[in-house]
């Protein structure tokens, strides 16, 4: 790790006016500490954003929900609102890293976070996304890998949240020396095409301020499914998180997100379209699910994750005609 | 969680921050954070013009004040030291392990006010206020803690390596859950890895530890 300046931002202001690529913000500093103990970057300065107050609120107002970017995972999980009615957004954070991580790690830090594909995170490997010339994993290790969207670069995007922020209609606030705005997640991340040295479009010099969740339709229920190769802690081979809206048994719309599919959150429209009008059920929800995965271009070694995600696809559709 | 987090958050300011210029600023800057955070970037303006410069410290070495273990210390550190490096290197206080330094193993799992913790990936100038709990500062003068009592009876431990962390996990489980299910047990010590395999009798023993201080408790 470098050596490095350190400074605790009281405000939002005393933040972003320092910010300028070479001096970075830490937040719960879980990925950020991880990258420079790898020697990935070296950043002259870390500006800590984590004692910045009101930042860290969970409230529900008129137009829907609203995170604070400090909120941890941990209390993400346990908040009674969000557990009611964003099931999906706690059951995300219950399971991503461990209970410590959880305790650590900040819902705008795991938006943020950059990828976790172990070529990206060597040193040694200066691949495509570092401005290199090849992606190692295309014809390397790549059990873990993108089945969608992977033929310039194969990282899966890391971030559970995103998965059901994505599937509820979530906006995050942008804050920056110019003003703020305000961007809805589904433009929020690039793929590979448009950048491949970035995996969303926040400015060196802006903070995360706010993440904005619509308010929900009535009789809309949420459940989010993380598959990993082991019961305790793991990054997930497939996760996923279905929004249904529904009359009676019948779906009138659905919002399907998949996660460790692609090198952003991936929207499985088809699956979403085929739902809609129609009555929940195993047949539609087996449909569905052999229709999230159509146009899939599995790489030598994760053909395997199809079947895992038409078997969580089908089960989180399922479960809200069970519930 | 969150009461104790707002607790966290007051503390800060006061306590621990590197200078005493920071403290300061800290707590006068209150308000104008809250005006960004209500009113937009209108509110940024305003902010900006009470705003003075900021502290930076580092690269080098900084005095900062840790709360460890009932103790107060001062350290000189740099600003990339981590909290367990600080821990075994400045204190000598070598019951936390360090194995992955990477978050996830949990062998350095302290607590943050009772909030477990990985302390490889954190770093020394960020604890501020909150007072740090280490295997060392689990045990009351001469007696164990039940979860390290209980730990021995039951030979929870091989090579002993995961151990500290372990006891850090489930005693922290034991704070707040005075009666933990197996479930319970299995999850507060997830992100525990044990290379030797000990954790059935991990369970058993924190499980135990449960049950006698519940029978000491009466
Ligand atoms: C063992 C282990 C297992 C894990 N498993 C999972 C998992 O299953 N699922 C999952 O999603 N994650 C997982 N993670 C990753 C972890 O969740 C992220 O590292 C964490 O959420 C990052 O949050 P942070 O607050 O620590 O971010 P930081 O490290 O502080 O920041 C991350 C990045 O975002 C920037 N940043 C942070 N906050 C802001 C802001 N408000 N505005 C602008 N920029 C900001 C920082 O500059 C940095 O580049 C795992 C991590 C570990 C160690
Ligand atoms: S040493 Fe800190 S988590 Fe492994
Ligand atoms: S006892 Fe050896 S690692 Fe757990």
């Amino acid at each position: 790790m470098n050596r490095f300046e350190w400074t605790d931002a009281a405000t939002v202001h005393e933040a972003i006016s320092q910010l300028n690529g070479r001096a970075v913000v830490k937040a719960g500093g879980v990925d950020l500490l991880d990258r420079l103990k790898e020697g990935l970057e070296a950043p002259q300065r870390l500006v800590n954003i984590r004692n910045i107050r009101g930042l860290d609120r969970i409230e529900e107002g008129k137009d829907g929900l609203r995170i604070g970017p400090l909120v941890t995972l941990a209390r993400l999980s346990e908040d009674k609102l969000v557990l009611e009615r964003y099931t999906a957004l706690a059951q995300a954070a219950g399971r991503a890293a461990t209970p410590q991580i959880r305790n650590m790690a900040t819902a705008g830090g795991n938006l943020l976070q950059r990828p976790r594909c172990w070529y990206f995170r060597q040193e040694e490997f200066h691949c495509r996304r570092k401005g290199g010339e090849r992606c190692f994993a295309l014809d390397g290790e790549n059990q873990y890998h993108a089945i969608f969207d992977n033929q310039l670069c194969a990282i899966v995007h890391p971030s559970a949240l995103a998965v059901p922020l994505m599937a509820f209609g979530a906006r995050v606030v942008l804050t920056g020396s110019k003003g703020a705005r305000e961007v809805e997640l589904e433009r929020f991340f690039v793929t590979p095409e448009q950048d491949i040295m970035r995996e969303n479009i926040i400015a060196p010099d802006e903070l995360i301020t706010e993440i904005k969740v619509p308010r929900l339709q009535p009789a809309t229920r949420s459940f989010y499914i993380k598959q990993g190769e082991k019961e305790s802690f793991d990054w997930p081979v497939a996760d996923v998180c279905a929004v249904l809206q529904t009359k009676g048994n019948v779906c009138l719309k659905a919002s399907i997100v998949l996660g460790a599919a692609a090198p952003v959150p991936w929207r499985a429209s088809k699956a979403e379209a085929s739902l809609a009008g129609k009555v929940i059920n195993e047949q539609s929800a087996r449909e569905a699910a052999r229709l999230s995965m159509e146009g899939a271009t599995p790489l030598a070694q994760n053909r395997y994750k199809l079947a895992v995600f038409e078997a969580i696809v089908r089960r989180a559709i399922l479960r809200q005609a069970s519930s | 969680m969150s009461k104790h987090d707002e607790k966290e958050k007051q503390d800060a300011g006061a306590f621990g921050h590197v200078t005493r210029r920071g403290f300061l600023k800290g707590a006068g800057l209150t308000a104008a954070g809250a005006a960004i955070m209500e009113n937009g970037l209108l509110g940024a303006k305003d902010a900006a013009a009470a705003e003075a410069e900021p502290v930076v410290v580092g690269p080098g070495r900084v005095p900062v004040t840790l709360r460890v273990n009932g103790t107060v210390q001062k350290v000189q550190v740099e600003p990339r030291t981590t909290l367990a490096e600080a821990l075994r290197f400045e204190l000598g206080l070598t019951g936390t392990k360090v194995v992955c330094d990477r978050g996830s193993c949990s062998a350095c799992t302290v607590w943050l006010d009772s909030t477990p913790v990985c302390s490889c990936m954190t770093l020394a100038v960020d604890v501020g206020a909150r007072k740090i709990t280490t295997i060392e500062g689990l045990a009351q003068s001469e007696e164990l803690h039940p979860v390290q009592e209980a730990f021995i009876e039951y030979d929870a431990m091989q090579c002993g390596f995961c151990t500290p962390g372990m006891i850090m996990s489930c005693a922290a489980l034991l704070n707040h859950k005075a009666n933990p299910t197996l479930d319970d047990v299995k999850q507060a010590t997830s992100g525990n890895l044990c290379r030797c395999g000990t954790y059935p009798k991990v369970f058993e023993a924190t499980l135990a530890a449960a049950k006698a201080t519940r029978k000491g408790g009466e």
